[in-house]
């Protein structure tokens, strides 16, 4: 009676969902994405999106307290440790389901996060994440080099010859507090940056959530993009900064 | 109904504990001697008999190379990481290990490994909760440290197997403490749990809503915890004694490693003492009738042990930061282990939260109850537990080795489990029809700085020109905390077999042998042990017979109750030798009635012998039922 759903590999991001709805497995009515409508059965996951699997719409500006409510809920019907009597197929579903459960929770719960999976679904893939530059940097045994962003130029050839000089320092076991204060300055300065970024991305999510035109939606997957990719190139240097302090 | 019962198990470095819901709470199942807590102790006595917990205890000090403790320092790991604890554990090794392989103890004449003693306390367990039922019991949920990796977590479970207890989950301890926790409060809200135990630390933060037990962020170091404070004790006296009295007990003679084991008893009193006096006396009796004697002042105590505590102060802040909380967002701090009995480490953990403890539940029982609520909660639940539900996390990033040697972090520590991850890889070479991918655990990022998880083999892949197949790997970490690889070729839709090598680990034909071994072993120690105990009496009764012999009595027997004595003497000699139970026992009998006459005239000569004013001694006679006089023997069988 059951349409076996094909075997259940994980969602690719960017894949839709399915055109036509198999029917439940136990009681053959249209399944929604979880459980049956009808009777309630846990169902083979389906490749949808992390929106989709929440049953959201594809908007940025999310409520936490109703995503983290929604994990809750699905949580406890989804959970491996809710099934331990079920059969052997159940289980395994439920098992796939509520990693998908985690891993959608997990990037939609965090505004960064969220906004570089939307960019994924629309096709654009952030610098450090492309794939081109990660192979190189395998193939090489280097670390990925990312574009500085040309405003930040100076600021950041500033702050790594400060850095060297601190690890140089350190190496020889010195100490020199003016350095130490130029660095707390500077790392202050690319934190400000940091939270401004992080506003500026909010701005451009209130432009796709609510426009209905295609090419200023195009224009603040754009923006986003490059707020992003500035805000990693950021973050990434703030991390450098707190490593040679430590 | 049986079937339904599910215990909780607290399998701890120092001390077991089994556990069940009874009605609205848990409680922990007793021994036979009543007592909640097994020791984590595994000795063989003389007759290669297995004993488990108390009465295994003064083995580690009679024949410590005869006992083992703390097997849990060892549970998935290798010989290269085990260097340091070899140092401080009288741990014996089997002679033929190599690297990557599991860790092979020798305990007397045999050896096992650390699933496999750790499978022997739980038998012991097991055992207690059958008697406390009059039922049998094969479905468990076990504790681990949350900081347990991988191979770590998969040794517990075939632990549990070997056992024959179907473990249903493992759960992290600060997480089950926290159900114990929640059970009783019933407040939502953010808790820190903070679990010193024998062998390991965690550090637990978690959102307790509504019956849900959301683990955040989780840390620890599966190598810090009371043992160590006791060993700093130890090598501290040990250095005393150099000083004071001249004698090297790290050098190694039998009766040093006891007076060691001595030394390690005095300390753990003293330890404990400590956390109730404000001073401790330590009392040791060295060979040569020595004694090595100290007062220990809580302030001492508290100064030697602070680096060892203070190592617990990284983790905190890391789990903290990781959670993205300050101290002053934690509502409540929970204390798990008997380590944080000390004053010193509740200052400590005051200090860090900037808030008092809660000392409520019993730092020694509490996780074993809260793996109860869990084994109810996996059993369907009750009225108690039905809105429960544990949401766990894998404490450390998984990785793979790409070229380079470099970690490439598939899933993020803190994840919440059951947590997933693909990858895609092709072949190198037309034709290729595997791949092998190195899966690693651990935050750095280079390759060898992380655990090496395990190798994975694919193989089945259809022979294709190089770099045309997509091969899609899926790891998941399921609500265990243990890894899962399942892999497919896509353009064929091929399923690729995979062949796990677990670095440290067993394979699963390993254990399931083991799981046999162990039934078997039970008979055949029986079986062993009745030989045994029939060839001492056989030696007995030949021995003191040969004794008899001079006696004049034997003088008065005919010359063919002699021969057929002295035939039957032969005979037992000869299948004392054996293994065959019924023949001795047979020829112990028979030897027995042969002789009853001669016995009879030995008696005759006693009674006239004492008569005329001698000792027993003279007569050659031995004396008493225990010297295994056949006849006096027969009379009190």
């Amino acid at each position: 009676m059951a349409n076996a759903e094909s075997k259940s590999s994980i969602i690719l991001a960017g894949q839709a969902p399915e055109e036509a709805t198999p029917g439940c497995w136990s009681c053959g009515t249209m399944r929604a994405a979880h459980f049956c409508s009808a009777c309630g059965k846990v169902q083979p996951p389906k490749p949808v999106d992390y929106f989709t699997f929440f049953g959201f719409p594809r908007k940025l500006d999310l409520d936490t307290a109703v995503l983290e409510k929604e994990f809750y809920a699905l949580s406890r019907r989804l959970h491996p440790d809710v099934f331990g009597r079920a059969n052997d197929q159940e289980r395994a579903w439920s098992l796939e389901q509520s990693s998908m459960l985690n891993d959608a929770y997990r990037t939609l719960k965090d505004p960064i996060k969220r906004s570089e999976y939307l960019l994924r679904l629309e096709g654009i893939e952030l610098e450090e994440q492309s794939k081109q530059a990660t192979e190189k940097a395998r193939a090489t045994g280097e670390l990925k080099k990312q574009v500085v962003p040309p405003d930040l130029l100076e600021e950041v050839f500033e702050l790594n010859l400060h850095l060297e000089e601190l690890r140089m320092q350190k190496k020889m076991g010195e100490d020199d507090p003016a350095l130490l204060e130029e660095i707390g300055k500077a790392k202050l300065s690319l934190e400000e940056k940091h939270d401004a970024l992080v506003n500026e991305l909010k701005t451009e999510w209130k432009e796709w959530d609510e426009s209905e035109d295609e090419s200023t939606r195009r224009k603040a997957l754009d923006k986003m993009l490059d707020v992003l990719n500035r805000r990693n190139y950021i973050r990434n240097l703030l991390r450098d900064v707190n490593e040679a302090m430590e | 109904m049986s079937s339904d019962l599910i215990v909780g198990i607290d399998l701890g470095t120092t001390n077991s504990l089994v556990a069940y819901m009874q009605g609205d709470s848990p409680v922990v199942i007793p021994g036979a001697d009543g007592l909640s807590l097994v020791p984590s102790v595994v000795a063989l006595d003389e007759d290669s008999q297995v004993i488990v917990g108390n009465a295994a205890r003064r083995y580690l000090i009679e024949t410590p190379e005869r006992a083992v403790y703390s097997i849990k320092r060892l549970m998935g790991r290798g010989l290269e990481d085990i260097q340091e604890e070899l140092k401080l554990f009288p741990f014996q090794l089997a002679d033929d290990l190599n690297e990557g392989e599991v860790l092979r103890i020798k305990i007397g004449d045999r050896t096992y490994t650390p699933p496999e003693i750790s499978g022997l306390i739980l038998r012991q367990l097991k055992r207690n909760a059958e008697r406390f039922f009059g039922a049998p019991v094969t479905q468990a949920v076990i504790t681990v440290p949350a900081y347990f990796n991988d191979a770590q977590r998969q040794a517990s479970k075939d632990a549990g197997r070997i056992a024959g207890l179907n473990v249903l989950r493992l759960v992290n301890e600060p997480t089950a403490a926290s159900l114990a926790y929640g059970l009783d409060k019933k407040k939502n809200g953010i808790v820190a749990v903070y679990d010193l135990g024998g062998g390991t630390f965690d550090i637990s933060i978690l959102k307790l809503h509504d019956g849900i037990f959301e683990v955040i962020a989780t840390n620890g170091d599966t190598h810090l915890g009371g043992d160590d404070i006791d060993n700093l004790l130890i090598a501290i006296a040990v250095d005393d004694i150099r000083g004071d009295l001249g004698l090297d007990l790290r050098k190694g003679a039998r009766h040093n490693s006891e007076s060691v084991a001595r030394i390690r008893q005095a300390v753990i009193e003293a330890k404990i003492a400590l956390s109730l006096q404000p001073t401790a006396k330590l009392d040791v009796e060295l060979p040569d009738g020595k004694k090595y004697q100290r007062e220990v002042s809580r302030e001492m105590f508290e100064q030697m042990i602070q680096p060892i505590i203070d190592r617990t102060v990284g983790p905190c802040k890391q789990a903290l930061k990781d959670a993205g909380l300050k101290p002053e967002q934690i509502d409540e701090v929970v204390l798990v282990g008997g380590s944080t009995r000390i004053p010193k480490v509740r200052r400590l953990v005051q200090d860090l939260f900037g808030r008092v403890p809660h000392t409520d539940l019993n730092p020694d029982e509490v996780v074993a109850l809260g793996a109860a609520v869990q084994a109810n909660i996996l059993g369907g639940g009750s009225e108690m537990t039905q809105d429960m539900l544990l949401l766990d996390v894998t404490p450390l990033s998984l990785g793979i080795e790409v070229a380079g040697g470099v970690t490439d972090k598939i899933i993020l520590r803190n994840s919440t489990v059951p947590a997933s991850a693909t990858q895609y890889y092709t072949t190198q070479v037309d034709g290729q029809t595997n791949v092998a991918i190195h899966v690693l655990q651990g935050e750095r990022e280079l390759a060898r700085d992380c655990r090496s998880l395990a190798r994975f083999d694919l193989k089945g892949i259809p022979p294709m020109v190089a770099g045309l197949p997509r091969i899609e790997v899926r790891f998941l970490i399921d609500a265990n905390g243990i890894l899962r690889v399942s892999a497919r070729e896509q353009r064929s839709g091929q399923e690729a077999e995979i062949d796990v090598k677990p670095t440290y680990g067993l394979t699963d034909e390993q254990v399931e042998n083991m799981l046999l071994e162990s039934y078997d072993y039970a008979e055949e120690d029986f079986r062993q042990r009745q030989v045994i105990e029939a060839r001492q009496e056989a030696d007995t009764i030949l021995t003191v017979l040969a004794k008899e012999k001079k006696n004049q009595a034997w003088r008065e027997l005919t010359s063919e109750e002699r021969g057929s004595i002295e035939a039957l003497e032969k005979s037992l000699l000869d299948v004392g030798r054996g293994d065959d139970y019924h023949a001795i026992r047979a020829g112990i009998d028979a030897l027995n009635q042969s002789t009853m006459h001669f016995a009879e005239l030995m008696m005759e000569t006693v009674v006239s012998a004492t008569l005329k004013g001698k000792s027993m001694d003279d007569t050659g006679i031995e004396e008493g039922p225990q010297s295994g006089h056949p006849v006096a023997k027969a009379d009190f069988e």
